[in-house]
């Protein structure tokens, strides 16, 4: 398509003209670049309620962006934003921000908490959330390193039902107490 | 800024006449260029990023930031701080020295007096310095002919603090001063101007801070505008939730000439209307150095660039980003001169390898606080439109929060420890 433009406009003059005749497409780093105001260079955040992209898995921004541009998941900006973009530029970004490096944050921590979810997060999130949350299976987002913060405003939404659980995440879910859960939520966080 | 206008003509003009010959070729060269170089004038929402950018892109690029002050203090969350939210203007306050050790960075503390696009070399007042690119990301500049007698001696009666620093202090310090029923004026100017909803997150940050301390106190809105710039409808909704009989907002009232003796402020030469504290928010127009440099087009007021790269349409490898630029349908927020100093950078690098510039896409993300615990959002994805050439809006991401939202207040926290760690780090 780009060689085809090229040509005509080669052929008709009209390159010299316009600016972005001669452009490329967005590089996946113009449309991801553009996301670090709020997310942090190279996706890793510095605000606690903004979570880090970097190293995020591709599967699992490109189902997010896909979700907010929807409606199916809750956003307040993302929703708007998502709006401005392709498939084809949610992968682009996506394709960018799985290959920076994880963003460990430093961030206070409870460590009795950490421990108590590191002993149940094998048995209950550990076939999805692989490699200590450092992985995710096929769509499930890297958790390791994540903000506590942002990850207790996920985990409310879930519970009161505005973002939907995935199946296999409700069935093991439910049996958990708060307590559990947000042990779980200090293990991840904790996870470097 | 701290020249006025006409003390910096005098200034860039000096000499000139005397000796026949402009100020910059007498100055002495700092800084030899020896590879390829490219100079960013202002460190603040734009020439930090551009800076950052460009040898994140290109170590092989020499970077030189040349900013007058050794810190930068944003504008976004001032507006807190006047509200009472923060003790002081601290969590605003970004440093250079993190950006220099991170990225080799070239920092220079100095001021900017001339640029001469012909030489290729800029002016300042420690001497001269060679770009092969040059960023101006200088922010704004107030058209104070336009505001009779609103003077340097004026600007400490009634300040504008619409360049976040002493300013803003001298504002907060007025309104804790103030009496119990006394009116506080905020005058805004006709858009475009920086920050669109920044006046009217002022208005209801000061209005809350009026609510808890000074009973009987009101906010009189002078707006030179037909009506509200932006976020309209959640403005009038927080106004009606919180400050109903606080903020008395008036459309159309344009303030020309203030009376800092009288204190006290003039529409059209017709009305006059008094206040206790004036904020007055001048006409605006790019930095001054924009100015002196042969950037600015035939509006007088803004630069016109190619909206991929940035680059002045006046002047060859000369590029103009943030709120100085014309960047067609973006706000002049910080975060489009993010934005847009991450588009220009990554055609400069391109430019200065040869390689093909890539088309721009960008955001802008701003958000206003209604209350202590309510903020109000509005988005934008940008892209150029290629048979006009002027950058627009993607329908659909250009939109407004629906309604006041807790949730985006913590957001917005979040939003300003990201971006200006972007920038400092």
């Amino acid at each position: 398509m780009t060689m085809i433009w090229k040509g005509w406009a080669l052929a008709t003059g009209v390159l010299a003209m316009s600016a972005l005749a001669q452009a490329a497409p967005p590089s996946p780093a113009m449309l991801a670049n553009a996301c670090a105001g709020c997310h942090g260079t190279n996706g890793g955040s510095a605000g606690p309620s903004m979570p880090s992209l970097a190293s995020q898995s591709k599967e699992a921004i490109v189902e997010a962006m896909k979700k907010f541009k929807s409606g199916e998941r809750p956003a307040t900006v993302m929703g708007r934003l998502a709006k401005g973009y392709t498939d084809a530029d949610f992968a682009a970004m996506a394709e960018f921000f799985s290959k920076q490096k994880l963003h460990a944050t430093n961030q206070t921590l409870d460590k009795a908490k950490i421990a108590k979810g590191a002993s149940l997060q094998e048995s209950n999130c550990g076939r999805c959330h692989i490699e200590d949350g450092k992985e995710g299976k096929d769509d499930t987002p890297v958790m390791a390193s994540q903000w506590l913060p942002y990850l207790q405003m996920q985990m409310a939404e879930y519970q009161s039902g505005k973002r939907k659980m995935p199946e296999k995440m409700a069935e093991k879910v439910k049996p958990l107490s708060a307590a559990d859960l947000e042990a779980l939520l200090h293990f991840y966080a904790s996870v470097k | 800024m701290t020249l006025d206008r006409r003390s910096f003509l005098k200034l860039v003009g000096a000499g000139a006449g005397a000796a026949g010959l402009p100020l910059i070729g007498r100055a002495a060269e700092i800084m030899p260029k020896t590879g390829k170089r490219v100079v960013v004038i202002g460190g603040g929402y734009g020439g930090t990023i551009a800076a950052k950018y460009v040898r994140m892109m290109d170590k092989s690029i020499e970077v030189v930031l040349i900013e007058r002050n050794d810190h930068f203090v944003s504008c976004p969350f001032s507006n807190l701080y006047l509200g009472g939210m923060l003790p002081d203007l601290n969590s605003l306050t970004i440093k250079y020295d993190k950006l220099a050790a991170n990225h080799g960075v070239k920092v220079v503390q100095a001021e900017v007096t001339g640029i001469d696009p012909a030489a290729k070399s800029v002016t300042t007042s420690k001497g001269t310095i060679a770009y092969d690119r040059l960023v101006v990301s200088p922010g704004i500049d107030f058209r104070l002919d336009e505001m009779k007698g609103y003077d340097a001696a004026a600007m400490e009666v009634m300040p504008h603090a619409w360049k976040a620093g002493p300013q803003t202090v001298l504002l907060r310090k007025q309104l804790e001063a103030m009496k119990p029923g006394g009116n506080v004026i905020i005058s805004i100017p006709l858009a475009p101007f920086r920050c669109p909803p920044g006046p009217y997150e002022r208005a209801s940050m000061i209005a809350m801070y009026l609510k808890q301390h000074k009973p009987g106190s009101k906010v009189i809105i002078l707006d030179a505008n037909p009506d509200i710039v932006s976020k309209k409808g959640l403005f009038l909704k927080g106004w009606k939730k919180h400050y109903e009989g606080i903020i008395d907002y008036r459309a159309a009232k344009k303030v020309t000439e203030v009376d800092a003796g009288k204190m006290s402020v003039m529409i059209e030469g017709l009305e006059e209307v008094k206040g206790d504290v004036i904020n007055i928010i001048p006409p605006q127009k790019a930095g001054l150095i924009a100015h002196a440099a042969g950037l600015v087009g035939t509006d007088k007021k803004w630069c016109p660039v190619n909206p991929t790269t940035f680059e002045s349409t006046l002047h060859k490898d000369i590029h103009v980003i943030g709120d100085s630029s014309i960047a067609g349908a973006m706000p002049k927020s910080g975060y489009s001169a993010n934005s847009e100093a991450k588009v220009c950078a990554t055609n400069i690098v391109a430019l200065m390898n040869g390689k093909e510039i890539t088309e721009m896409s960008a955001i802008n993300t701003c958000y206003s606080y209604l209350s202590a615990k309510e903020a109000v959002s509005v988005t934008g994805v940008y892209k150029v439109n290629a048979e006009k050439q002027v950058i627009e809006g993607v329908p659909g991401s250009v939109a407004v929060s629906p309604d006041l939202s807790e949730v985006e207040a913590i957001y917005a926290e979040s939003w300003l420890r990201n971006i200006l760690t972007e920038m400092s780090t």
